[in-house]
């Protein structure tokens, strides 16, 4: 318990921390978004002194108010929800990305289900088959698919499936056209244009195998399995209890850091795509140097993740009962 | 109390103190008299023990080391036992085979191939159809194959910036919050945990946004990309950390007093560098992944020919609709993968030298199996830019 409130407050504390880096990134850095919003905006105005009121309904920070009172106005707007106005959407920044979250979070979570999934199972049949012909050749795919960069794979997949053969959209997130809701053609419309982004993170995922391979050949070399059989367990218990749990655990490790690292993924996938989630307002709002939106992404990114890599570390309690409770070092 | 009344009860006898007195300087004279013709014969002792040459705690070596001695030890230590051990795997050999490739792109490739400029040679010209133009030509008409040279040089100096700054910050912040431990190393690890799980390419690219006028220069670019990516090294050292530091040989060095500096450098970093050379390694093919990524969706600013920029350039004019400017996307892409298969087999080769464990596995079993992968580092790779 003593742990799990330990945990909470670490994952608060990231993610105030992020915030304050955001604020001084928006105020401090050399690029100075506010005074370059300022800058520009001002000469526009007929009163050049309603640039700084701009400044503040789009980025909640007045650069005329001395730096404390900016951070605590900054952080109170945030605190409620308010992360400012875009300039290039012409929304506030909290509509967009309401919209926008749902969508990252349903192609991520499916890229990671199949990958993790199939990964595992191949893995686990690779380590069965020991230098097999299907081990082997499944390795040597599985280490050069991990040497090319996903977006790579990703335009390869384009170029085939969407522009040649013409079997997926090539951009988009949902079907025109169709009414929106829980209908079937919508349903499979949202399926048909999340396949190719789904696909490409899947089959550039050959590392999950490869690691899923690697802890089975181990466990599989461990005493207590010899022990299991002699005392004439049936093999799906071993199999699944004893090789496959033990050899799952690390991995899940590997998947909360993962976590972060996937969301970067996705904002490559998603321009490539034209996938309007998170990520690719993220690289709109870069283009257009509207920074308001763009913090606002990064930020909103940054606490997505912060979240789910909290709900997966109490999860992994369960999962582990050696990593549960006090003690623990890291994760 | 007991014992200061015990020592005042006690009368100040002198026969005690006398036969000690009496007895230690008496031998010592005896024995430096006796054998005083005898220059090397065992001293006895205040504590009774003899100095001599029967005391293994205190043989010196018979046989002085030289200088070229070392020199011959450290040779043999660090370069031709690894050397015999990387030329019997064919992995080690690919890979060299293929790094050296790119470096000699990058060095000697510049000076022979002249750099190209538009207009330069036909428009889209296909590739392999004009040898003036081997990799053909782009919409512009720049040659594509002198682009791919001209690009390599500041591709390496990113990488290996990139790679060395992570390994530098991730090795320093796991050695010392594992090594120190109590405030600094929550301190440390705090600062760790908020980089792990801040994402890095979307970090990196409010970075490289605000940052924009600092960035052209690819040894900035290295680093700067490497800000996302040295957090997981330094946990995976930290916990390493943790379990050398109990070990035999560091707790000799505390009883010794040696300094925190010292034991980290000579005792800690050295049992570590296996790993951080593997490190090292992915960390460069992750810097490249990052860096190609940033340049191909036009967040950097583009101040020379580079492998991300010819990917966006190609998108750009449409390259994924286009089939005649195919090879014009396909080069950058198989530039950078072929880098990062070279780094991967070289990662995993490196592996066989500093792993004893998986090279006694391999020999015993003759087969070229795969390595186990360390299972952290490897499916963070997933999905990783």
């Amino acid at each position: 318990m003593n742990w799990k409130i330990r945990r909470l407050g670490q994952a608060v504390f990231t993610i105030w921390a992020v915030m304050t880096l955001a604020f001084v990134m928006t105020r401090m850095m050399p690029g100075n978004p506010v005074d370059a919003f300022v800058a520009r905006i001002g000469p526009e105005l007929d009163n050049p002194q309603e640039a700084y009121e701009l400044a503040e309904i789009y980025m909640n920070i007045n650069p005329q108010d001395p730096i404390h009172v900016a951070y605590v106005d900054y952080m109170v707007a945030l605190a409620q929800g308010n992360m400012g106005h875009s300039m290039s959407q012409n929304a506030s920044v909290a509509a967009i990305m309401g919209d926008a979250i749902p969508w990252t979070l349903f192609v991520m979570s499916w890229a990671v289900f199949l990958s993790f999934t199939v990964g595992i199972s191949l893995g686990a049949l690779m380590a069965y088959w020991e230098g097999s012909k299907f081990d082997v050749g499944l390795t040597g795919y599985a280490t050069t698919i991990t040497s090319i960069p996903f977006y790579v794979l990703a335009l390869l997949l384009l170029i085939t499936f969407a522009y040649r053969l013409n079997w997926f959209p090539t951009s988009g997130r949902r079907p025109t056209g169709v009414e929106a809701g829980f209908n079937l053609p919508f349903m499979l419309g949202i399926l048909h244009h999340a396949a190719l982004p789904v696909l490409s993170m899947f089959v550039a995922s050959g590392a999950a195998s490869l690691t899923m391979r690697g802890n089975s050949v181990r466990v599989l070399g461990e005493d207590y399995l010899r022990v299991a059989r002699l005392r004439g367990l049936p093999d799906r218990t071993i199999a699944v209890r004893y090789v496959a749990r033990n050899a799952i655990l690390p991995m899940y490790t590997g998947l909360m850091i993962s976590l972060g690292t996937m969301f970067g993924g996705a904002v490559v996938l998603e321009e490539i795509f034209a996938y309007r989630g998170m990520g690719y307002y993220m690289i709109q709002a870069v283009r257009a140097r509207d920074y308001p939106l763009m913090m606002g992404a990064f930020t909103i990114i940054t606490i997505a993740v912060v979240i789910a890599l909290f709900i997966a570390d109490l999860t992994y309690g369960k999962i582990d009962p050696r990593a549960g409770g006090e003690g623990r070092e890291a994760f | 109390m007991k014992r200061s009344d015990d020592e005042s009860s006690e009368p100040p006898n002198g026969r005690s103190g006398d036969s000690i007195d009496q007895f230690v300087p008496e031998q010592s004279v005896e024995t430096t008299a006796e054998e005083q013709t005898d220059e090397t014969a065992a001293q006895m002792r205040s504590d009774g023990g003899t100095i001599g040459t029967d005391s293994p705690f205190e043989t010196t070596a018979s046989v002085a080391e030289t200088r070229s001695d070392r020199i011959d030890r450290f040779l043999e230590e660090y370069i031709r036992t690894p050397w015999s051990i990387l030329r019997s795997d064919w992995r080690a050999v690919v890979s060299f085979g293929i790094l050296g490739i790119y470096f000699l792109m990058a060095t000697v490739g510049v000076y022979l191939v002249e750099p190209t400029h538009p207009a330069h040679g036909p428009q889209l010209l296909g590739a392999f159809e004009n040898w003036d133009f081997p990799l053909g030509t782009t919409v512009a008409g720049r040659d594509v194959f002198a682009m791919l040279i001209h690009s390599t040089p500041s591709i390496l100096i990113m990488m290996a910036s990139g790679a060395v700054f992570t390994v530098a910050v991730g090795t320093i912040f796991g050695v010392v919050a594992g090594y120190k431990g109590g405030t600094i190393d929550t301190v440390l690890s705090t600062i760790t945990d908020i980089f792990i799980n801040i994402p890095g390419l979307p970090l990196v690219i409010v970075l490289a946004t605000l940052l924009e006028a600092w960035i052209n220069n690819p040894v900035t670019l290295g680093v700067l990309l490497a800000v996302a990516a040295w957090a997981g090294l330094a946990r995976a050292i930290r916990s390493q950390v943790l379990t050398i530091r109990s070990e035999s040989f560091v707790e000799a060095a505390r009883a010794m007093d040696l300094s925190t500096r010292w034991i980290l450098l000579r005792e800690i970093i050295p049992h570590l560098m296996p790993y951080i050379v593997v490190n090292m390694v992915n960390a460069a093919r992750r810097i490249i992944f990052a860096a190609v990524a940033l340049y191909f969706l036009g967040v950097l600013p583009f101040s020379d020919a580079n492998w991300g920029v010819m990917l966006n350039n190609a998108y750009n004019a449409g390259a994924l609709y286009r089939p005649s400017a195919y090879h014009w996307l396909l080069v950058p892409m198989i530039a950078i993968s072929g880098i990062a298969i070279g780094l991967i087999l070289l990662a995993q080769s490196l592996d066989q030298v500093f792993n004893p464990r998986i090279r006694a596995r391999h020999q015993d079993l003759g087969d070229d199996d795969q390595l186990e992968p360390d299972s952290e580092s490897d499916t963070k790779d997933m999905m990783n830019v």
